[in-house]
């Protein structure tokens, strides 16, 4: 039996507070949050294994610093969904705009429709995966974790990468700087194909994506530039 | 930061609607532009042969009966002088050159909106909701509009830096960003008799426009040279008689949403202002590419 709460009658103050309630309690609980209209901020900075389902479009960093939890977004989201993600699963039916998952640290971010702009901007352990398509910038500086996008990728993909994994489907419009197509061995079919089975994608054979990562060229990975700090 | 809007009607019906969703889709974009706003609206076209300017007067106690006595003397096809707030629809059988530049030499204070058949812009510092209280954009009727919800960063806050800003007949721009070679770009198009009333970055935009378009450009042959003049951050909105068109920059920084259904086309900076329009949860909604210029036209 899940709680119900109506933002239309509501606030986004009073949500997150009543969600914030089970924050380091381990508590599992179910909420559904009606008639968001793009409200900013929802189910932001969550610490425990609840359910959350937000019948409709939300707008920005919805389910930020999210950690445990699970928040699905019945619609479209703003920018910055999932931002500092520590954790949980946050999976969007719809499309997301610019940097979903930004500095993300942990969990499964699942976009059923597109990501546009710098998705997975800076990421630093979390998993994307993404149903359709990513725009320009996307993965810039990502750090670690993995990025999976089952169309195209736009202009300067990766760029100024670190260990991130990413695996692209579809056309890649344009590589970032050190960014570079690498092999893909049985272990990366593997992951990905666990990948795509956790974020519930079908019909995307792991066979049909091609790995880029970085080229470890640029000056912070050459150790003589360690003594100049 | 800025707030933008823009409705297009697709049906009669919806035009009759217009003003009752363009004023809380601009209320919603208070947050992003408390300074100022501005709404273009199309409606009320003048027939042929006829011009329609929206004036604005800057002095608080400006005499609009004296103004219209020497008006009428200058100018015999004088066919309307509707007040709206400080503000004063114009309608004439003249030349529009001819009238602005009479309206410049005799109330050098009065500033001249917006020029053409169909166009009507009213702006003014302060909150939105005064702005839509004080010229009654609920009850506009047309078949489109564009408004703006200024947050100030690249010059003051007043009425004349406030959006939209004229860009030739018909034509108005609304700006969410910031131009970093404005001032030069300014003094270029001064040299080439471009007119400019503030130090405001969009203002030079709205001139780049009216410039290219002055030089025979198409609407989409000058924004695509836009994408190669201007520098810096936008999303802009472009009002034209017939409808409107939507450009953001390659950096693709600052938000827009587009959404349609069979009853209008509409775009924001984000999709809370889309939500108080009927059908929008189920709309085609999309984020515009960067550069790209996406229009619509009646």
């Amino acid at each position: 039996m899940s709680q119900r709460y109506d933002l239309a009658q509501g606030s986004t103050r009073e949500l997150n507070s009543w969600l914030h309630h089970y924050n380091g309690t381990g508590e599992s609980a179910a909420w559904q949050v009606v008639n968001p209209n793009g409200a900013h901020n929802l189910a932001v900075g969550l610490d425990a294994p609840i359910t959350v389902d937000i019948e409709g479009h939300v707008g920005y960093y919805c389910a930020g610093m999210n950690k445990y939890a699970q928040v699905t977004v019945h619609g479209n989201a703003g920018p910055g969904v999932a931002e500092n993600m520590m954790s949980g699963l946050v999976r969007i039916t719809g499309s997301a705009s610019q940097y979903a998952g930004a500095t993300a640290h942990g969990g499964l971010l699942v976009i059923e429709g597109d990501a546009s702009s710098r998705c997975g901007i800076s990421m630093k352990g979390v998993d994307i995966v993404v149903h359709g398509s990513i725009g320009h910038m996307s993965a810039f500086m990502a750090q670690s974790g993995r990025l999976v996008v089952c169309g195209d990728a736009g202009e300067a993909l990766g760029d100024s990468l670190y260990e991130a994994r990413l695996y692209v489907r579809g056309n890649v419009a344009g590589l970032g700087a050190d960014c570079v197509e690498k092999p893909m061995k049985d272990k990366h079919k593997l992951e990905l194909e666990k990948l795509l089975c956790e974020a519930g994608i079908t019909g995307a054979d792991a066979g049909e994506f091609r790995r880029f990562g970085s080229a470890r060229k640029l000056y912070n990975f050459n150790v003589d530039n360690a003594d100049a700090y | 930061m800025c707030g933008i809007v823009g409705l297009f009607a697709k049906t009669p019906e919806f035009e009759t609607q217009l003003g009752y969703y363009l004023a809380p889709m601009l209320l919603e974009m208070t947050d992003r532009g408390p300074d100022s706003a501005g709404v273009a609206i199309y409606r009320n076209p003048v027939p042929e042969g006829q011009v329609k300017l929206t004036l604005l007067a800057t002095a608080p106690d400006f005499g609009w009966g004296d103004f219209e006595y020497g008006l009428r003397q200058a100018f015999n096809g004088v066919t309307g002088l509707w007040l709206n707030g400080n503000h004063a629809i114009l309608t004439a059988y003249a030349w529009s050159a001819e009238l602005i530049a009479w309206l410049r030499a005799n109330h050098p204070s009065l500033r001249i909106n917006s020029s053409g058949q169909v166009i009507e812009i009213y702006k003014q510092k302060g909150l939105p909701a005064e702005v839509a209280r004080n010229f009654g954009v609920g009850q506009f009727v047309g078949t489109h509009a564009l408004a703006h919800t200024r947050m100030a960063t690249e010059s003051a806050v007043t009425t004349e830096h406030s959006h939209p800003f004229s860009t030739g007949e018909d034509l108005c721009l609304v700006h969410n960003g910031s131009l970093s070679n404005h001032n030069r770009l300014r003094t270029q198009l001064m040299r080439r008799g471009i007119h400019f009333t503030t130090d405001n970055d969009s203002e030079v935009a709205a001139g780049y426009l009216t410039w290219r378009l002055r030089e025979g450009d198409s609407l989409e042959a000058a924004l695509e040279r836009a994408l190669v003049d201007l520098d810096g951050f936008y999303t802009f909105a472009i009002g034209t008689r017939d409808g409107f068109a939507v450009l953001r920059d390659p950096v693709a920084c600052k938000p827009a949403v587009i959404a349609e259904t069979d009853q209008w086309v509409a775009m924001a900076s984000e999709y809370r202002a889309l939500a108080v329009l009927p059908g929008a949860e189920q709309a085609d909604s999309w984020e515009p590419a960067p550069g790209r210029i996406y229009s619509w036209s009646h």
